[in-house]
Order: structure tokens, then C-alpha cells, then sequence
């Protein structure tokens, strides 16, 4: 790469906080027109890294230089004023206004909204992402959702789009349909900073990847040239444990789910229609779908959130559809919802109190009304043994762990309880590579054990790894249940819901 | 510039002297109001603070202390549990209204009759009369999901009418001459809620608040139900998650804050009011919110903060007499200490940083 193809530079970047070095001197150089990736676990200093050149973070030391001008932005705007732009993980939309109003709201001096409408449709459509810029934003899914980030990006005309892990909310389709924007862009100049923990798709989709861990550049590669084995290894710095399957047969019916239907208890969620399904013992069934298909009500109805017709779920024979959550727990179905933070767990609670909030009936932390404060403690300091928790104690609140490790926390409280069901909705989301693989391990040595699993996941990859059956919900719907061996990714796209409502691009 | 930024964990030593500070704050800032409205500040704070502990009359104040903190302790820890788990009962002043009209109509029913079991029955009474009158805005809220907020204040104002009609008509002396007003309850000896111990201030008003913030702490602390309370607090859609039924939790938090604002209006009624009158209540249902929260919503701090507040309300009254403050300084002395308590309350969970720029 010559000096003047270099579209950003940044030499030695650095950046502590109270107790943790985010950034350690980071170095690389991102080519016009190149798709760069950023790869690294949680807290390897992805973000910070990220935000640093989005001007939401200013270094400790080290510079940037952009078109071979210093560039140090001391806010967004400046970012966004030199030609960075950024599409976050999670979106900042507005659910009750339109596509177009959305967009205008993030802008310094929005135009006409008749002449910021026709500006919409014309980029949404030179990039192969269509988009009405009137319907409300409550009713689109979340790949129109993010169609509205990056085209809101476009408008600003980037040289330079950083994309935080933008497809752990799309199909296989949707995922190619961006991929094929992300190209043309990348055609007609635009750099791209991708940061993902996807190693097939930076494979697909990268020209140069960066790799951190714990806060320092590692290595630099050529994703086409190295295998995903590979990059993993230097992500994780140390090498792999694949999960391994057993390969059991399946024993008798555990779990059984009779035209389970019941309407969602938020205004923008999805009802269950008609889902019937069995669950046996020692197997595990995959749920895939893209988020908001219905997953999180399907968790609630499981767990007792929402009750419905006493036979729409049957544990063992008995039917137990109009209980709630506590009878449920105690006959051993037990569950681990998506939201770790104010749905899972408390966020302002100790950990023993949250080892409480599920463990009290199958632990025995209770009796006759009474907390047993030792024994909780006792079991919240058994999961952070068993699931390799990093926390001070027992006395720190949920909120202080990272992500991972209160996933871990999450997961581990329900596998300790040794469940005769267990239902967990996005195990491993925003998960390290290390941590996801003890907690995969942890559900299929559960299997094993003769327990009936089901994983609801968007990682199409994780499914697979896991999965002995495999069926998708589609708008609050399931299809068919079908072995998971041999299902091709075009086939689990299908059974997704295909364009899920969406037009294919005409690029 | 100064920036707010969240705390990973509250800490501690915030959550000891946010009380501490603001009532520092209160007496330094409510001595500026008293210096501008001319009175010497250093005399007033002292008329407030110091001379109905350990002044020259102190002998006289010091029982009331107890007998105005029993009411607002009672009242507020039965509301503490509601805030804690976010339902809002403001009614606690009609709570505290109808438990006085059924507790002293008890007695009245069976007057003169000397009896042991009168007073424990009019405990009951008074409870139940308290509880069912919460229990108004508890059911519409779980039946119709109306605003309990709303319901529970607007039945502050029926109580007072009722209490008005109940002086002229029913429970009226008919031996008082034509005056408004019961028969007064301090002559009726079974029905007297007595000191127990002569010249304290100590009745049984007094005992059962100091029993009932035990029972709070241990609830709170001990048992599934209080951890219940709390973790609805904190986070409805966990608490949903750990099996908690939100309509059980309203009937029950709504209910018990209803029952202790009865008992202490029966406790009132019976004891230092003597008689029900139509300016029988003086707020202590309101005040005793603010005293909920400044003891942190917590047993022990609301039997602080009862007795703090009571010692403002005595000394106000000295200041008033003896100095000549307006009232309206008092109160707004008074609201200072909310104030600046909710004000000062922000460092637990944040810590200000000083310095430009966002730095995430």
C-alpha cells in the first residue's frame, strides 16, 4: 500500500481506564475503497477502538491521520463532518415515526421532508437496499431497521462506514443483500471498518483484517488467505475446544408443545400461531429465526410468563400451560431469557440475589418464607466456580460483570438446577469464543445427562454445532422440525422465512 | 464542566451520608432564609434543633418528640414497601382518616362499657378500617388498571368529608353541648390509648411503630416476599421471570400501608387527639412520605427520619412562638430537607467529573 492510498492511518493509539488498559499502543492503516476488518473477543478494545475514531472517546496518546491530515475528532459530529461515518450495533430509531423523520431527526439541518423522502428512495435504491421512507419504523424488522442506519450514513456521503457486528439480525439472504452493497461501495471508494466475531463472513466479505487481544494488535492478516481456524486462534490466543457431540439416542418425550398459540403482551411484539412441537430427552432442537419472529414470547410461554390453554404445554404427561413460572421451575422446566439485564437479572442486585431470583424453589434457599442467605450465597459462588465467572464475589451487582461473564452466570444458574428441560434464547450472544464454548459444552453435556434442551439462537453456526433438530419461527410461527444433519444454508434460509417480507435487491 | 457518570456499583458510602449532607445542606441554607427574613440564623437552627432535646423546656418537648414521630414512622414504613416495589399509595392520609373513624366508633358503639378487650378490638378496627380503604384504589388497579397514584389521593379529600359528617352526625357527642365533634376518648378508660410509661410520650402507638419497623426490617431482609417486593422494584420483567404476580404484590403492598396508616390514626384518636374532630388530621399522611424517603425507604432510616422530622415540627412550632417565624418558613425549611435529600441522593449511583468532553 503506497501513501497515498491510505485513507486512514492510526499510529499508536492508546487508551486506559481505572483498572484496565482498553487500548495499548495500536497501530494499522485502512486503504480507500478497503474493506478492513476489526476482529477480537469482548473486551479486547474493539469498541473503544472503534469509538476513539468515531470521536466518542478521545486517546490517552497516540494520532490519526486521515487523507494524510492529522484528524483527532473531538465529538461525533466532527467524525461525521471529516467523512466517518458508524452504523451501531444496536439502533437508535424511534418506533412511533417514520423512516424519514428517523433520519431527519439525526441530521444537523434536515432538508424538506418531501425532498429528503425522494433522496432516501434514490440512495436506499442506487445501494440495493430498498426502503419507504414513510412507513413507521415500529412496523419494519430489524433488517429494514438497520437499512435505515446505513442509508442514513449514505446520505452523509462517507469515505469511511464502521459497521459494529451488523448481521447477528439477519438471514443468510439478507446477510448476501449486504454484502453486495457493502461491495459496491467499497467499488466506488468508500472504506469499510467491519467488526465482527463472524469468521466466515470476514473470509467472504474482508480484504485485511486486524486482530486484538486484550487491548493490543496481535496480528494482521489476509482473511481469504487464512482459515477461520485460524483467526480464531489468534482472537482466543490459545487453541479451541470444539464442543462434541455424543450422538445418543433420543429417549421419550420431555416436552410437548400442543398449538401453542398466545398473543404477545407488547404492542410491537409477535404472537405465537399454532406452534406444536416435542421435545425428547438426551436431544437438542435448534430454534432459528430472525429477531423478533416470536422468540422472546415463545421463552415467556415456556416459562410461565404467559400462560395460556392448560394443554398447549405438557412436562412429563401433566399439563401445566395455564402455571406460572414457580410450578414450572419446580417440576424442572427451567429457562434463560435473551435479556440478561432487567429480564434474567436484576442489574442492580448482588449476584446471590440473583442466584435467589430462579434458584430459590430447586435449591431449597427458602423455607417456610424465610431466605437462607448462606446457602444462596453458597450456590451464586457454585456458578461462579463451575462457569468461570470473573467477579470480585458474590456481593457485587449483576450490572458490574461484563456481557459474557453474566451470560455465563445467566446460563450457569439454570445448568446447576439440573433441569429435566431447559430452554435458553440466544445462549452465547455477544459472547467470547472461549466462554461461548464452555456454555455450549454445558448444554449438550446436559443433553448427555438426559435432559431435553431447546436453543433458540440467531447464530446460524451455533445451532448447527449443537442442534440434533432443527426448525426456524417465522412471524410467530415454526416450521417444519426436521433433522439437523445435512441442512444446507439456503434450506435453514427458506425455512426462515426466505426474504422475510423483504425484496430482493436489485443491484 | 461538570458531567454525571454512572457508578458500576451504588456506593455505600454515598448511601450513609447522602442524609447526613443534606441535612447539613438544609441547616446552612435554611440559616440564609433566616437571616433574610431578619431573625439571627444561629438562634433559629438552634430554637429547631437543639431546644426541644436539651433546652430549658426540653422536659416538655422531648415526649412529644415520640408522639409526633409515631404516626409519620407507622405510616411511612407501611408506604416504604409500596415505593420500594414502585406502587405509589399517596392516600395515606385517608387511610390514616377512616382508621381514626372506625377505630373510635368501635369504642363509641360500645361506650360506657369497661371492658379489656375494647382496645385490642379497636386495634383491629382501626387496621381493618385503614386497610379496606386502600383497598379501593388496590382492586381498581388491578381490575381496571387505573392510576393508583390518582385514586389513592382523591380518596384523601372523601375521608375528610366523611370525617366532617361523622363530627356533626353520627359519631357527635350528644352530651357536648352542640359542638362538633366525639366524645373525648382520653375519659373513656378502656378505650384510652394511654402512655405506658407516665411523662414519656411513650403509648402504644409508640411500641407498635418501633415493632413495625423490626417486622419491615426483617421482611425486607429475610423473607421471599420482601425480596419480592424489592426485585419488582428494581426490575418488573425479572421479578415477572422469578414467578411474582403483580396483582398479589399490589393487593398486599397497598393493603399493608393501608392497615398501618389506620392503626396510626386509631392510635391518634385514641391517645393524644382524644376525639374525633373535623381538623383532626394535620398531614401526617403527606409528611410521612417524605419521610419514607428520607430514610432511604429503608426500617431503620424511616425511624430516624420520623424522629428528625418530628424534631423539626416541635422546633418549627418554638421557632413560630418564640421567635416569630412565619409558618411558611417553616415549610419551606421543611421542603428544603427533601430537596436537597433527592438532590444530594444522585451521588450514590453517580460521581461527578470535572472536566470538557464526553469521554464515554
Amino acid at each position: 500500500m503506497t501513501g497515498t492510498d491510505i485513507l486512514l492511518s492510526i499510529r499508536g493509539l492508546t487508551k486506559a481506564y481505572p483498572g484496565v488498559v482498553a487500548n495499548s499502543d495500536v497501530s494499522f492503516d485502512i486503504g480507500r475503497g478497503e474493506v478492513h476488518a476489526l476482529l477480537g473477543e469482548n473486551g479486547a478494545g474493539k469498541s473503544t477502538l472503534v469509538k476513539m475514531i468515531y470521536g466518542l472517546v478521545k486517546p490517552d496518546s497516540g494520532e490519526m491521520t486521515l487523507n494524510g491530515l492529522p484528524y483527532a475528532p473531538a465529538e461525533p459530529q466532527a467524525a461525521r463532518a471529516a467523512g466517518v461515518a458508524m452504523v451501531f450495533q444496536h439502533f437508535s430509531l424511534f418506533d412511533a415515526l417514520n423512516v424519514a423523520e428517523n433520519i431527519a431527526l439525526g441530521m444537523a439541518d434536515p432538508p424538506k421532508m418531501r425532498d429528503l423522502a425522494t433522496r432516501i428512495r434514490d440512495v436506499s435504491e442506487q445501494y440495493g437496499l430498498p426502503l419507504d421512507p414513510y412507513r413507521t419504523v415500529g412496523d419494519l424488522s430489524a433488517g429494514e431497521r438497520q437499512r435505515v442506519e446505513i442509508v442514513r450514513c449514505l446520505l452523509q456521503d462517507p469515505k469511511l462506514l464502521i459497521m459494529d457486528e451488523p448481521t447477528s439480525v439477519l438471514t443468510p439472504q439478507e446477510v448476501e443483500i449486504l454484502f453486495a452493497t457493502l461491495r459496491k461501495l467499497s467499488a466506488e471508494g468508500t472504506a469499510i471498518l467491519y467488526i465482527s466475531h463472524k469468521l466466515e463472513e470476514i473470509r467472504a466479505l474482508c480484504d485485511e483484517a486486524t486482530i486484538l487481544r486484550l487491548g493490543k494488535k496481535v496480528a494482521t492478516c489476509t482473511p481469504r488467505d487464512t482459515t477461520a481456524r485460524e483467526m480464531a486462534e489468534l482472537m482466543v490466543g490459545s487453541e479451541l475446544h470444539v464442543p462434541e457431540r455424543a450422538g445418543k439416542a433420543p429417549g421419550a418425550v420431555r416436552l410437548a408443545l400442543n398449538g401453542l398459540s398466545v398473543r404477545s403482551p407488547s404492542e410491537f411484539g409477535t404472537s405465537l400461531k399454532d406452534i406444536t412441537l416435542e421435545v425428547r430427552s438426551g436431544e437438542v432442537l435448534g430454534l432459528a429465526g430472525v429477531a423478533g419472529n416470536g422468540q422472546d414470547e415463545l421463552l415467556a410461554a415456556l416459562s410461565g410468563e404467559i400462560t395460556g390453554a392448560r394443554g398447549m404445554v405438557v412436562l412429563d404427561g401433566t399439563e401445566i400451560g395455564n402455571t406460572g413460572p414457580n410450578v414450572r421451575r419446580r417440576m424442572g422446566l427451567l429457562t434463560a431469557p435473551e435479556e440478561r439485564l432487567g429480564h434474567a437479572a436484576a442489574p442492580d442486585m448482588s449476584l446471590t440475589e440473583n442466584a435467589l431470583l430462579t434458584g430459590a424453589e430447586r435449591e431449597g434457599l427458602v423455607s417456610n418464607g424465610f431466605l437462607k442467605w448462606g446457602k444462596a450465597r453458597d450456590f451464586a459462588k457454585a456458578i461462579i466456580e463451575r462457569f468461570d465467572v470473573r467477579t470480585p464475589g458474590t456481593e457485587n451487582a449483576a450490572r458490574s460483570l461484563s456481557g459474557g461473564n453474566l451470560q455465563k452466570f445467566v446460563i450457569g444458574r439454570e445448568v446447576l438446577q439440573r433441569p429435566e428441560v431447559l430452554v435458553v434464547n440466544q445462549p452465547t450472544w455477544g459472547v467470547d469464543a472461549a466462554a461461548a464454548a464452555v456454555i455450549r459444552q454445558a448444554i449438550l453435556d446436559l443433553a448427555e445427562g438426559g435432559t431435553a434442551v431447546i436453543v433458540i439462537s440467531q447464530d446460524l453456526d451455533e445451532l448447527m454445532e449443537v442442534s440434533d433438530r432443527f426448525a426456524a419461527l417465522n412471524e410467530g410461527r415454526l416450521s417444519e422440525v426436521v433433522p439437523a444433519k445435512g441442512l444446507t444454508v439456503e434450506q435453514i434460509g427458506l425455512m426462515m422465512g426466505g426474504s422475510h417480507g423483504m425484496e430482493v435487491a436489485h443491484v | 464542566m461538570l458531567r454525571l457518570e454512572k457508578r458500576r456499583q451504588p456506593s455505600r458510602v454515598w448511601a450513609w451520608a447522602t442524609p447526613l449532607v443534606a441535612v447539613l445542606a438544609t441547616v446552612i441554607f435554611g440559616g440564609l432564609l433566616f437571616a433574610a427574613l431578619g431573625k439571627d440564623p444561629v438562634t433559629a437552627i438552634r430554637t429547631i434543633f437543639y431546644d426541644p432535646l436539651l433546652g430549658e423546656h426540653a422536659f416538655y418537648y422531648r415526649p412529644q418528640l415520640l408522639v409526633k414521630a409515631a404516626p409519620l414512622v407507622l405510616i411511612a414504613i407501611g408506604l416504604s414497601l409500596g415505593f420500594r416495589a414502585g406502587i405509589w399509595n399517596i392516600g395515606a392520609e385517608g387511610q390514616y382518616i377512616i382508621g381514626a373513624l372506625t377505630g373510635a366508633g368501635c369504642a363509641l358503639a360500645f361506650y360506657p362499657l369497661e371492658a379489656v378487650w375494647l382496645f385490642p378490638l379497636m386495634i383491629l378496627c382501626g387496621a381493618l378500617g385503614g386497610f379496606i380503604w386502600a383497598m379501593i384504589p388496590a382492586l381498581l388497579k388491578v381490575k381496571f388498571g387505573t392510576n393508583e397514584i390518582l385514586v389513592s389521593l382523591m380518596l384523601v379529600y372523601v375521608a375528610e368529608q366523611l370525617l366532617a359528617s361523622m363530627s356533626l352526625g353520627l359519631l357527635k357527642n350528644p352530651q357536648g353541648f352542640g359542638f362538633p365533634g366525639s366524645r373525648n376518648l382520653q375519659q373513656y378508660e378502656s378505650a384510652h390509648n394511654a402512655e405506658i410509661i407516665a411523662g414519656t410520650g411513650m403509648h402504644w402507638g409508640v411500641a407498635t411503630a418501633f415493632i413495625m419497623v423490626i417486622l419491615a426490617y426483617v421482611l425486607l431482609n429475610r423473607h421471599m416476599l420482601g425480596f419480592h417486593i424489592r426485585l419488582t422494584g428494581e426490575a418488573p420483567r425479572a421479578a415477572k421471570f422469578a414467578g411474582v404476580v403483580p396483582a398479589r404484590l399490589i393487593i398486599f403492598c397497598l393493603g399493608a400501608s393501608g392497615a398501618l396508616a389506620g392503626l396510626a390514626g386509631m392510635f391518634e384518636v385514641s391517645g393524644p387527639a382524644g376525639q374525633v374532630s373535623i381538623d383532626f388530621n394535620v398531614g401526617y399522611g403527606f409528611t410521612a412520605i417524605i419521610v419514607a424517603f428520607l430514610g432511604r425507604l429503608h426500617p431503620v432510616g424511616i425511624l430516624l427520619a420520623g424522629l428528625l422530622m418530628a424534631l423539626t415540627y416541635i422546633g418549627g412550632e418554638i421557632a413560630q412562638s418564640g421567635l416569630g417565624l412565619p409558618a411558611a418558613a417553616i415549610q419551606v425549611f421543611q421542603g428544603m430537607l427533601l430537596f436537597f435529600l433527592l438532590a444530594v441522593d444522585v451521588m450514590t449511583n453517580y460521581r461527578i467529573r470535572i472536566g470538557g468532553g464526553p469521554k464515554a
